[in-house]
């Protein structure tokens, strides 16, 4: 089988080609505003080293592009936001702890309605239809097309926000909604921010897989299109659309993905470094741990299911401060090969202490031959330190781990340090991204509660649904396997309610492609 | 009697949730709540307890419930407003100020809630000094004053008024089944108080003293300089360990959060700090190092930001510092009800600051 893994990433577009697991082909190109053109020369690079693609089997993307939308503040579109938890809740309304210039963009009126449950189940308040309706047709008169619905302990019982969401699709034609469910669990100011996120990002992710549609076809592959997540597997370009923020910690979840892979490593820490910073992830059982805990993303709080990660300013691009003797946070970036004093430039950079080291091979060695050894000694013994710190607070127990270094920065870890048995490197590890794009899997999850039935019944059931969504999303069904199991009892509710979450993964099914299932995505498509 | 600003509330979240000895609920809702309000026009200002005529009403307000539900249901200004309304109407009273049951955690925010629907001052006090998890361990409970009544509010028009109880534990159990019935959360205003027993009983100053921890955090971390240094000054507290977290166990039994967490220093000494919702002991070697009424506060080194016992984890690069405890609490009668025993720890108190 073959596939094609590319990483749209800031700076660099990434591609690769998997034949049969065997790494053929691995090829950078600069990122294009328009994210069509890096990936464009990608793919004729890769083309050039390793044949055309006619055969290709799949194409998997990942792409940052949707969290850098919100970060830049740019093409984000108004949403109409709708709680659903009245008469409780409404001191503090949605947008509450946006940054205002990102609110002042997304913010497409606010209805806060009677309705929601309570954490036992019990409804909280009747779900006033009434007004529900009466929203629907304000938002009508006000040419809205995005909504998000956010319904007080959805997680435990998300049928007030199927029901407004079939209220919407019935008063407002074409409304695209986006429900709070989907996105998280318990924290409605969170999980509501990701349902906002998530609408106002849902153009800007069809217009996006529309431009990798067509970089595909220019390039001349007929082939299906996947986008990767934030858990390290994919889903069909066509469900993907419906759920961009799904897709935001793609890049740094890739690397790990992939350098598990290159590495046929299961538990290890991860190091990804960059031009600019170095993520620490933790690798168990092949993909990454995720992060039980508050994420910012533009200034806003959400807890979306996202690998742990921790992020510091050291890459090959850092600039070096000769008097401090620090590296980092500043950065060259994609200015590099212009400004790096192996390349001619005039500013000393993590890859010219590198070079000077002998480290690393790239540019003209002589425009560093003058650099003092206590100065290269130092700078080094800064970047070991700085890398010990961070495995150690990424690791979860005490003793030794294994450190996975990828990147094209990688050269910047030693091979020793403080509390780590051994440090991995491999082949292709500067491509790890594309990598981990390109041997992604395909995922179905279900977190619901579910009542009158026995314990063994109910997570049955959810394994059932959970088979039904990874096909949906793209899953051979022939190849699904249990990942992830776990159910809690709820107290209180009549009927013995149990919340039961289950994830299943499966391979690609090339053959069915990118087309959807009518029943795709609930309540979310357009 | 001073007005507070917008920056005295932002450091007020800072140093309650510090005070909150690892439990006691953020007050990252609160906070919202009353930046909104500010953002409105209304304001709050804070009276010196000293400035209560003795026979003057106070209201004492909190939120009562289970963290997890306050992530769904939040916090409302107009709800804690309500409880001191309804409690007026009960006593057939207007109280001359509003006060904290605990400045630990988001119940800091509470009074200045209220009040500034109300337009009545905040006293500068409380009966905790920090958070705690029972009714009964306050200095109030401690001075025997009387535990009723109470009125306690729900959003959909639910009203309870306790109008007596027999002792505090009582209080305790008959508001916490209201409280379960609306939800396992409600906004509460607890038996009101007399000027002359907050001057005797209350915790003079801790308002105060609260925003005046989270300046000193806010401004150390803008000038870069060490935070945790800035606290101790602040409150002349004892440092009892830098280091990292090592080893976390957690259970949940009869509705409190309890377990410990080991810490090992740069100098491989370690100490184990046992939490029931808070910090409640810090042992070395199998002996208690601190204890409550003591605080014990468990501080991100390079931040100074508290971290609470179901955040901590391992890795985590943290200071312990003790923080002095009110006086009323080292009494006997003080630490029968707050002391290492009241959590089921078979010890004797001593202090850290009297060696």
């Amino acid at each position: 089988m073959k596939r094609i893994g590319i990483d749209v990433g800031g700076t660099n577009t990434d591609a690769v080609l998997i034949n049969d697991g065997r790494v053929d082909g691995a090829v950078k190109a600069s990122t294009t505003a328009d994210v069509t053109g890096g990936i464009l020369a990608a793919m004729r690079a890769l083309r050039a080293q390793s044949g055309d693609g006619a055969d290709v089997d799949a194409v998997l993307v990942g792409t940052t592009h949707f969290i850098n939308a919100v970060i830049q503040r740019k093409q984000l579109h108004k949403v109409a936001a709708i709680r659903i938890g009245a008469p409780a809740t409404t001191a503090l309304p949605p947008f509450c702890d946006w940054p205002r210039d990102l609110a002042h963009l997304v913010d497409g009126g606010i209805w806060m309605i009677e309705g929601g449950h309570d954490y036992d189940g019990r409804r909280f308040m009747p779900l006033n239809v009434t007004q529900v309706r009466e929203a629907a047709r304000e938002i009508r008169r006000r040419g809205l097309a995005y909504a998000a619905v956010t319904a007080m302990f959805s997680p435990l019982d998300p049928s007030d926000e199927d029901a407004v969401a079939a209220i919407l699709q019935e008063e407002v034609p074409g409304i695209s909604v986006t429900c709070s469910h989907m996105l998280g669990g318990i924290g409605v100011l969170e999980r509501e921010n990701a349902a906002l996120l998530n609408a106002a990002l849902i153009a800007l992710a069809r217009d996006t897989v529309k431009g990798f549609e067509e970089a595909m076809r220019s390039s001349g592959i007929d082939a299906p299109l996947f986008i990767t997540q934030n858990d390290g597997t994919v889903a069909a370009a066509a469900h993907a659309v419906a759920l961009p923020v799904y897709s935001f910690a793609s890049g740094p979840t890739n690397s790990m993905r992939g350098g598990a892979y290159l590495s046929s490593l299961q538990e290890a820490v991860v190091a990804d470094v960059g031009g600019t910073t170095t993520d620490f992830g933790h690798l168990q059982n092949g993909f990454p741990r995720q992060a039980n805990t508050v994420v910012h993303i533009g200034g806003v709080r959400t807890l979306f299911r996202m690998p742990d990660l921790i992020s510091i300013g050291l890459g090959g691009g850092s600039l070096v401060d000769t008097e401090k003797m620090t590296i980092g946070p500043q950065s060259v970036g994609f200015r590099l090969t212009q400004e790096a004093l192996v390349f001619g430039g005039t500013q000393l950079t993590g890859t010219d202490i590198a070079v000077a080291a002998g480290l690393l091979d790239i540019g003209e060695r002589q425009r560093v031959a003058h650099l003092p050894a206590a100065l290269i000694k130092g700078a080094l013994r800064r970047a070991q330190a700085m890398v010990e710190e961070h495995v150690d607070r990424i690791k979860t127990a005490a003793g030794g781990v294994t450190l996975l270094a990828v990147g094209g920065g990688a050269f910047l870890i030693p091979d020793r340090l403080e509390g780590v048995d051994r440090v991995i490197r491999t082949e292709h590890g500067g491509c790890a991204n594309a990598v981990g794009a390109a041997i992604a899997q395909v995922s179905g999850d279900v977190d619901q509660v579910f009542q009158d039935l026995s314990r063994t019944e109910a997570v049955a059931k959810a394994r059932a649904l959970a088979d039904e969504r990874a096909v949906e999303a793209g899953a051979d069904a022939s190849t699904l396997s249990l990942v992830e199991a776990e159910d809690i009892p709820i107290a209180y509710l009549p009927g013995n309610a149990l919340r039961v979450r289950v994830k299943v993964v499966g391979d690609i099914n090339s053959r069915q492609g990118s087309t959807p299932n009518a029943r795709d995505v609930r309540h979310q498509h357009a | 009697m001073r007005e507070l600003s917008a920056d005295d509330i932002e450091a007020l979240a800072v140093g309650a949730w510090i005070l909150g000895t690892g439990g006691g609920g953020s007050p990252y809702h609160g906070l919202l709540n009353m930046r909104r309000l500010y953002d409105e026009g209304l304001r709050v200002t804070l009276m010196d307890p000293q400035a209560l005529a003795d026979g003057d009403d106070v209201a004492v307000v909190s939120y009562m419930g289970a963290p997890l539900v306050t992530q769904e249901r939040l916090v409302d200004s107009r709800m804690t407003a309500r409880s001191v309304e309804v409690m007026e109407e009960y006593i057939g009273r207007k109280f001359r100020a509003v006060m904290a049951i605990e400045i630990g955690g988001g119940n800091a925010m509470q009074p200045l809630m209220a009040a500034a629907h109300l337009k009545i001052p905040v006293v500068d006090a409380d009966a905790m000094g920090r958070a705690y998890p029972e009714a009964q361990m306050t200095t109030f409970a401690v001075g025997d004053l009387a535990p009723a009544p109470l009125t306690s509010i729900d959003p959909r028009g639910n009203e309870v008024i306790v109008s007596r109880a027999a002792t505090w534990k009582w209080m305790e159990r008959t508001s916490r089944k209201v409280c379960t019935e609306f939800g396992s959360i409600a906004a509460t205003c607890k038996a009101p108080r007399t000027g002359a027993e907050v001057k005797r009983w209350g915790i003079p100053y801790t308002t105060t003293k609260a925003i005046n921890l989270g300046k000193a955090v806010m401004d150390a971390n803008r000038r870069h300089e060490d935070p945790i240094a800035a606290i101790l000054k602040a409150e002349r507290g004892k440092r009892l360990l830098a280091g990292k977290v090592v080893e976390v166990e957690r259970r949940t039994t009869e509705g409190f959060l309890r377990g410990r967490a080991v810490l090992e220093s740069d100098g491989r000494e370690t100490i184990v700090l046992d939490f029931q919702n808070e910090w409640t002991v810090a042992w070395h070697d199998g002996r208690p190092l601190a204890s409550t009424p003591e605080l014990i506060c468990v501080l991100d080194s390079d931040s100074g930001e508290a971290i609470g016992t179901e955040m901590v984890r391992y890795g985590q690069r943290v200071t312990v510092i003790v923080l002095p405890s009110p006086e009323i609490f080292l009494t006997p009668r003080g630490l029968q009800n707050v002391g290492p025993r009241a959590f089921g720890h078979d010890i004797d108190f001593r202090s850290v600051f009297s060696s």
